[in-house]
């Protein structure tokens, strides 16, 4: 393949879009608001942005499988609520709990597999339950992030605002594990061609348990990293993580189906949806466009999409 | 016959394998010896895929045993068993991952292949088989398997089954490996299965193309209807006894059944359809009354055919209206069968708009309809309100034929419908199409059995998605076909 | 036993029914007396909004695997919006305010379809995406905007003859029209058919591409009419007044006895399921039970349901 060749190739393109999109918001905001160019600057943008790319990486796991979580929002909401309440007060207990977490989502991908229920209505129903539990546990907003978690989000190292150094460090870990390491391949192959496993001698099930368990791993990353940056939780608090999570992933090149998925796409995916809200308020775009806004580039991302696509078919 | 004084590597004893209703093997006795490469041959639906996946493990068989090395595997013979006993197969459809490279897709089949480094072992091995095999084929072992072409997926998916990490190869299983292969390509392949026999692997290749299995097999096994009906050293063999063996050898009834359609049934042209990429002047052609017949190897195009008419193309304005064809699918479960319904419901689906009155559909008149065909087509079940799936294989044949003729449609599309259909079935179906042919409607048939060959006015032998051949009246013979379907075999370019 | 068997296979909705009544008698006899009448009569009022959104959302989970709208509880909302906008008020203005909510419905779903078709994407996502750009139409138009419905919508949506709600007698007959035609339309039979086998639905003649139009935007009008008679019950239109019809939209499908694999769903069950959530919250109200174990019990019945009830069987 010459080099001419993979430049013009879609999957070159798909690949790029990510960043691409992220430059291009960042180079918005940088000249409407050029403080915004600087340690504090980037900080307070990028600060929210953590949580919602562990939430993404977390979503993408799911979507790896060719399955989908509806529930990560409101099971977010609920690490926050026990990262400000039982983590707090009762480590024991708090770790006990979210440790439970991790095993109800491995038993949800087993009988997702076993019972090949749509995995929809089953995130749908849990959604429900997270969302109850958090009620039960924290009523009214309030309760106290823990101090070691106030001292590991606001930790300003030099030179490079942590928020930055956080993301680098998600999407390289990540990427690791999912695209380089050997298991990371059975894990994306389930996704890609989940007879080839079978035939293979791999049990899916296994697989589909794992994967399911790091959704909850990362989703208990975000809910801690959140609380620790609102210092309180609510049970509503990261409800609408659901839908950006989903958005980030498609953002940063992954597919619905087929194992195609980008640790590193998605983390971008998640700076530019953030990203966006800020660049719409130097804007001074009334705030009621903002969701609208994000379903809009996810839509014209989504078109760009099938553009490639189907030039590629060409 | 090659000499016994080597133990087998496999033996099959009478193993048969039943799906549902359809048996599929009915017993079957092989032997595979060390270093010896057997070919296998036979008409689609003969059961040398499912056999093959039985001895792969993916496939568990029904009765009968299975020995290697002098033992018995008995129930418990899985995936990883025969991966132990170092047995590898090569699928007709691939068993890639799209999504990974071509690295990892070789570490799928090898579990040791982890730690540090992997990666570039798993390389290492793919590539260097590849280039074994494959010398020049341009593919490095970063690519993803997506964005390969569906020949060099083929040939990662072959290189892969020959790559040796912990467990000695014993047995290769090809089904169908060249069916994407150019010529020069096959024959690389070839030749790898003629130099690897030789150093004490054994290979078992399924092959259409009756060249490549005279020119490597040392034994060719033929099979027909789930069973071994000829076994012989392939010296034995040459392509006319060959096909001999694989056709049917069952004497054609007496009466000539094509001409049971009275010419004056036959009139206006319905159909006129060039296949895209056809290189001469041929085109399908087909008038009222008339039955032409879509033949061929399977997977020629034929089905792209149909469904090319069915969208319209082709099909002359003066015929029908919007809803000028019916299909009658062959792939029952996935093109044909709703398979939450009632045999009426699956019977007035294509008549809804008839059996309106006002807005609602009548279920009475959609009874009388379904009741008509019922008798008519002779589905034999208690009543129509029956579920379709408490219906054998052949009766729910039945309820799609009654589907299509029971529409309104002038032409009727039938994508070989009768695979796995009992014989008194067919029979029952053959008279029918007979007199709907009569009645001035046109059929344009694709079908893998000769036989019904016979009912066809004319027959259009398809190969690489284009006509290879028109053949019409008496010129409709078995050799005549097999001929123009191995045509390019016979004629190599 | 054999009863229960038949009833499972033959009249799957008559599950819900049977919740719907015993959480009722339950409730009844624990708050005793005309308590439990009125609690039946408030039931069928709430009920009524379930269903209405719920029928439209059953008839897109029909298609099969993948097909579901989440743009419902938006749809409500901006149809709820403008629908008050252009009333004003205004009893003389109620027919055009209903003919502007029913087009609202309608672009939506023309934009749904739009986007499953042009951008070949996931419903899920597509419903998703727009779901994001209705809802901040309805933001933008909405905000601070406080109009009150017109009287006569008013009376419509909450007056009650005998003890039983106007506007849920209506709804019945509603129903009645949704079963029709789901089960003896072309229209019906056909969408049941895309759901268990879309290849083969295509082949037996069915237009497709038309059915799946029709009813993504079926479901978006039913949600947009909902929307209006929901401002008219609660006296104008709120933001977050689609919120919680997304997840109960699916949930009264699910635990009514639909498939949630596609092709195979009932009308009745819609109903049956509509009254036994609203009676559980209410039984659980009146038990003095916290919010959070309303939410659980409902998430983990859709779990069970959908658990119990299997996906689609791997067929060979």
């Amino acid at each position: 393949m010459t080099y001419l060749h993979f430049f013009t190739s879609a999957r070159f393109w798909r690949g790029v879009l990510p960043a691409l999109s992220l430059t291009f918001v960042l180079l918005g905001v940088f000249w409407l608001q050029p403080r915004a160019m600087s340690y504090f600057g980037l900080n307070l943008l990028f600060n929210l942005a953590v949580p919602i790319a562990l939430a993404t990486i977390a979503q993408m796991f799911v979507i790896a499988v060719n399955d989908l979580d509806l529930s990560i929002g409101s099971f977010v909401s609920l690490v926050a609520c026990i990262g400000a309440t039982w983590l707090n007060d009762t480590p024991l207990l708090g770790i006990a709990a979210l440790a439970g977490c991790v095993l109800v989502y491995a038993a949800l991908g087993a009988l997702i597999h076993l019972r090949q229920l749509p995995s929809i209505v089953v995130t749908l129903g849990m959604s429900f339950v997270w969302s109850g539990c958090a009620v039960l546990l924290l009523p009214t907003p309030g309760g106290a992030a823990p101090d070691w978690i106030r001292a590991l989000v606001s930790f300003k190292p030099p030179y490079v605002p942590m928020p930055l150094i956080a993301a680098l460090v998600l999407a390289l870990v990540v990427y690791f594990g999912l695209m380089r390491t050997s298991w990371g391949v059975l894990m994306r192959g389930v996704g890609g061609n989940e007879k080839a496993l079978t035939r293979a001698g791999w049990s899916i099930l296994k697989l589909k348990m794992v994967m399911y368990s790091l959704t909850a791993l990362f989703g208990i990353f975000a809910g801690l990293t959140l609380v620790g940056l609102a210092t309180s939780a609510d049970a509503n608090i990261a409800l609408r993580y659901t839908l950006l999570s989903i958005a980030g992933v498609i953002l940063g090149g992954g597919e619905f189906v087929g194992g195609r998925v980008s640790p590193v796409g998605a983390v971008l995916g998640a700076m530019t949806l953030t990203l966006t809200a800020s660049f719409l308020s130097f804007l001074r775009i009334s705030p009621d466009w903002q969701i609208g806004a994000q379903g809009a580039i996810l839509i014209i991302v989504l078109a760009l999409r099938a553009v490639v696509n189907r030039l590629e078919k060409r | 016959m090659t000499t016994e004084i080597m133990p087998p590597l496999i033996a099959l004893k009478g193993i048969r394998k039943v799906f549902g209703a359809v048996q599929a093997l009915a017993g079957v006795d092989l032997e595979i010896r060390t270093g010896e490469c057997l070919g296998l041959v036979g008409h689609n639906g003969a059961g040398k895929s499912t056999l093959m996946n039985i001895l792969a493990g993916t496939l568990t068989a029904s009765g009968g045993d299975l020995e290697v090395a002098d033992t018995n595997q008995g129930k418990g013979y899985s995936v990883q068993s025969a991966g132990h006993l170092g047995i590898r197969c090569v699928f007709q459809e691939l068993s890639l991952c799209p999504n990974l490279s071509v690295a990892e897709n070789t570490r799928i089949i090898h579990p040791v292949l982890k730690g540090f480094g992997w990666r570039k072992r798993a390389g290492i091995l793919i590539m260097d088989q590849l280039d074994l095999i494959f010398p020049g084929h341009g593919i490095s072992s970063g690519d993803i398997i997506g964005d390969l072409s569906i020949a060099k997926r083929q040939m990662v998916e072959i290189a892969r089954a020959f790559t040796v990490t912990d467990t000695e190869l014993h047995l290769v299983i090809l089904d169908e490996p060249t069916s994407s292969l150019d010529a020069q390509v096959a024959d690389q392949l070839l030749a790898h299965i003629r130099d690897i026999a030789s150093h004490g692997v054994s290979v078992i290749l399924i092959s259409h193309l009756l060249g490549e299995i005279l020119e490597v097999s040392n034994t060719i096994a033929v099979m027909k209807d789930g069973r071994v009906v000829d076994l012989r050293a392939a010296d034995n063999f040459d392509r006319t006894s060959l096909v001999e063996a694989m056709g049917s050898t069952v004497v054609a009834e007496a009466a000539p059944r094509r001409d049971a359609v009275p010419a004056s049934a036959k009139g206006e042209e319905r159909v006129h359809m060039r296949p895209p990429g056809q290189p001469d002047d041929q085109s399908i052609r087909a008038q009222a009354g008339e039955v032409i017949g879509f033949a061929g190897l399977a997977g020629q195009g034929q089905t792209a055919a149909l469904l090319s008419v069915y969208d319209g193309h082709g099909v002359l304005p003066s015929t029908g209206g919007e809803a000028a064809c019916c299909f009658v699918a062959g792939d029952r479960q996935v093109d044909g069968v709703l398979p939450l319904w009632s045999i009426r419901k699956n019977i007035g689906i294509s008549s809804l708009k008839r059996l309106r009155s006002g807005l609602l559909v009548q279920g009475e008149r959609e009874q009388e309809l379904a009741e008509a065909w019922k008798d008519r087509i002779g589905i034999r079940a208690p009543d129509v309100e029956a579920p379709i799936l408490s219906l054998s294989g052949g009766n729910q044949q039945k309820v799609l034929f009654a589907r299509a003729l029971g529409s309104a449609a002038d032409i009727v599309l039938m994508d070989d419908p009768m695979r796995g259909v009992d014989v008194g079935t067919k029979n029952e179906v053959y008279a029918i199409i007979r007199q709907e042919a009569s009645r001035g409607r046109t059929f344009l048939w694709y079908t893998t059995e000769m036989e019904e060959l016979d009912y066809c006015d004319r027959v259009y032998v398809f190969r690489d998605g284009v006509i290879a051949e028109t053949l019409s009246g008496d010129d409709i013979t078995e050799e005549k076909l097999l001929l123009a379907s191995f045509k390019q075999v016979a004629e190599p370019a | 036993m054999k009863v229960l068997d038949t009833l499972t296979r033959n009249r799957p909705w008559s599950w819900s029914f049977l919740a719907a009544f015993l959480t009722w008698a339950v409730t009844a006899a624990y708050i005793s007396g005309s308590g439990g009448l009125a609690l039946a009569s408030t039931a069928l009022s709430f009920a009524t909004f379930f269903v209405m959104v719920g029928i439209g959302q059953m008839f897109v989970i029909t298609l099969g695997p993948g097909n579901v709208d989440l743009s419902i509880p938006s749809t409500i909302t901006l149809s709820a919006v403008v629908a008050m906008m252009v009333m004003g008020g205004d009893n003389a203005m109620i027919l055009p305010g209903f003919l502007a909510a029913v087009v609202v419905g309608a672009l939506v779903g023309l934009f749904n379809y739009g986007l499953i078709r042009v951008l070949s994407i996931p419903p899920i996502i597509a419903t998703m995406s727009s779901s994001f750009l209705v809802q901040s139409s309805a933001i933008a138009l909405g905000r601070g905007v406080k109009i009150k419905p017109p009287s006569a919508l008013e009376w419509v949506s909450t007056a009650k003859i005998a003890g039983l709600p106007v506007l849920s007698l209506g709804v019945v007959l509603f129903a009645l029209g949704m079963a029709v035609l789901l089960n003896r339309t072309v229209y019906g039979r056909s969408v049941t058919a895309f759901g268990q086998n879309v290849r083969a639905a295509w082949l037996a003649g069915v237009p497709v591409e038309q059915i799946r139009y029709l009813t993504y935007t079926l479901s978006a009008v039913l949600a947009a009419v909902c929307g209006v008679f929901l401002a008219g019950f609660s006296g104008g239109s709120s933001l977050n007044m689609g919120e919680e019809y997304l997840l109960a939209s699916i949930a009264v499908v699910v635990i009514g006895g639909s498939s949630i694999a596609g092709g195979n769903s009932n009308v009745p069950g819609i109903y049956g399921s509509a009254l036994f959530l609203f009676l559980l919250v209410a039984m659980l109200n009146t038990f003095g039970a916290a919010a959070g174990v309303r939410l659980i019990l409902t998430g983990l019945i859709i779990v069970g349901v959908v658990t119990f009830a299997g996906g689609r069987k791997e067929s060979r």
